[in-house]
């Protein structure tokens, strides 16, 4: 008997696992923008180039996010909300998800090279780089602006998309990174107020932590009030025009608004009702985020200026 | 515990062994429909060969054709 319950005691990984060290929901993000700033880019692209392109950033997006869960495997196998994941859980080995993240980190840069050209996959092997390293290994255990500088990484994928049309870099893909870079902090800000993670006992800075509660509320205002002018400047670059700029009006004056409510609320006000604007807030830069770029695409069917 | 010719154990290695076989399947495809296009779009089909080739100069305007020097001097 004792060889049966060696099997169930160390579960074996199915397909799925691997799916799951990819971290399909963040991909979802990556492939929308980075779809966006292909297709907006003044450059046509074959149509399949196009679906290839943004497959294989997608892939490159995955093998960081496998990098991410091969080095993080002991925050993850702390906090409550990560401990279901395939390396804490013990189906995937660390080692496992290590070359996962190498082999699928080269083939999406090279494929990319081949399928678009090697400024993109040049950029998208440092956007590779800048989370695994940079983020995962440097700032998230170091410093409370981790989050800021690590949006970064998250805002480079409509630039690969750009630059995978048009070979380059341009004040329009700088501005799509702006709107991205810009829009993190405050995204992830009014979730860490309300979903009360155990980022202390996993030895994690979290602004909340380190700075306290009040102070992050002044920085979700701030940046959102950082945010606004850049996603109206793209409204006047040659992707924009008037129905993104409407979008724009609209989103940014419900944005601010929500940050200065998050601003305005005292701790037991908060608690009382729940975090409900802050559950608001979060929800809405979800939308915030989505209909810029759905905004971005339209005005890209309508004509830009 | 009833023993069983298929153990849980093995519907994971199924799971495993077909998803593989079909992302490899789909990457092949996916190379050879990428390699039609690129060769549809066909920039550059034709290479140096050792010899010069009238097809690998670069294309002349039809509009405006150059006026030939050598007609020039003899009018």
């Amino acid at each position: 008997m004792t060889d049966i319950n060696a099997c169930q005691a160390a579960p074996e990984a199915e397909f799925n696992d691997y799916i799951a060290l990819l971290k399909p929901r963040v991909m979802s993000l990556v492939v929308f923008t980075a779809f966006v700033g292909l297709w907006v880019a003044p450059v046509d692209v074959h149509p399949f180039l196009a679906f290839c392109s943004v497959l294989f950033i997608a892939l490159g997006g995955g093998a960081s996010g496998a990098l991410n869960m091969w080095y993080d495997s002991d925050i993850d196998a702390v906090m409550r909300r990560t401990q279901s994941r395939p390396i804490p859980a013990g189906r995937v080995q660390r080692g496992e998800a290590l070359a996962v993240g190498l082999a699928l980190a080269g083939l999406s840069v090279m494929m990319l090279g081949l399928v678009a050209n090697w400024f993109a996959a040049l950029f998208l092997a440092f956007t590779i780089f800048f989370y695994a390293v940079v983020y995962t290994i440097w700032l998230k255990r170091w410093t409370p602006q981790n989050i800021v500088i690590g949006g970064a990484a998250g805002a480079f994928p409509p630039m690969i998309g750009w630059a995978c049309a048009t070979g380059g870099v341009s004040i329009e893909s700088l501005l799509m990174f702006a709107l991205i870079f810009f829009w993190t902090p405050p995204h992830f800000w009014a979730l860490a107020l309300f979903m009360r993670d155990d980022y202390k006992e996993a030895g994690v800075p979290m602004l909340t932590v380190t700075h306290g509660r009040p102070v992050t509320r002044r920085h979700i205002f701030a940046y959102t009030l950082v945010l606004a002018p850049f996603s109206l400047w793209l409204g006047f670059t040659s992707v924009g025009g008037a129905l993104y700029l409407a979008v724009a009006v609209v989103l940014n004056a419900a944005f601010v608004r929500g940050g200065w409510q998050i601003l305005r609320r005292s701790e037991e006000a908060a608690r009382a009702d729940d975090f409900a604007v802050e559950k608001r807030v979060f929800k809405l830069s979800l939308t915030y985020l989505f209909l810029h770029f759905l905004a971005l695409l339209g005005q890209n069917w309508l004509g830009a200026w | 515990m009833q023993l069983r010719v298929e153990h849980e154990l093995h519907g994971r290695r199924r799971s495993r062994n077909v998803g593989l076989g079909i992302v490899l399947i789909a990457f092949v495809a996916l190379v050879f429909a990428l390699t039609v296009v690129k060769v549809r779009q066909g920039h550059m089909l034709e290479a140096f060969d050792h010899q010069p080739r009238l097809s690998l100069l670069p294309a002349e305007e039809p509009a405006e054709p150059a006026p030939n020097p050598s007609q020039e001097a003899a009018e």
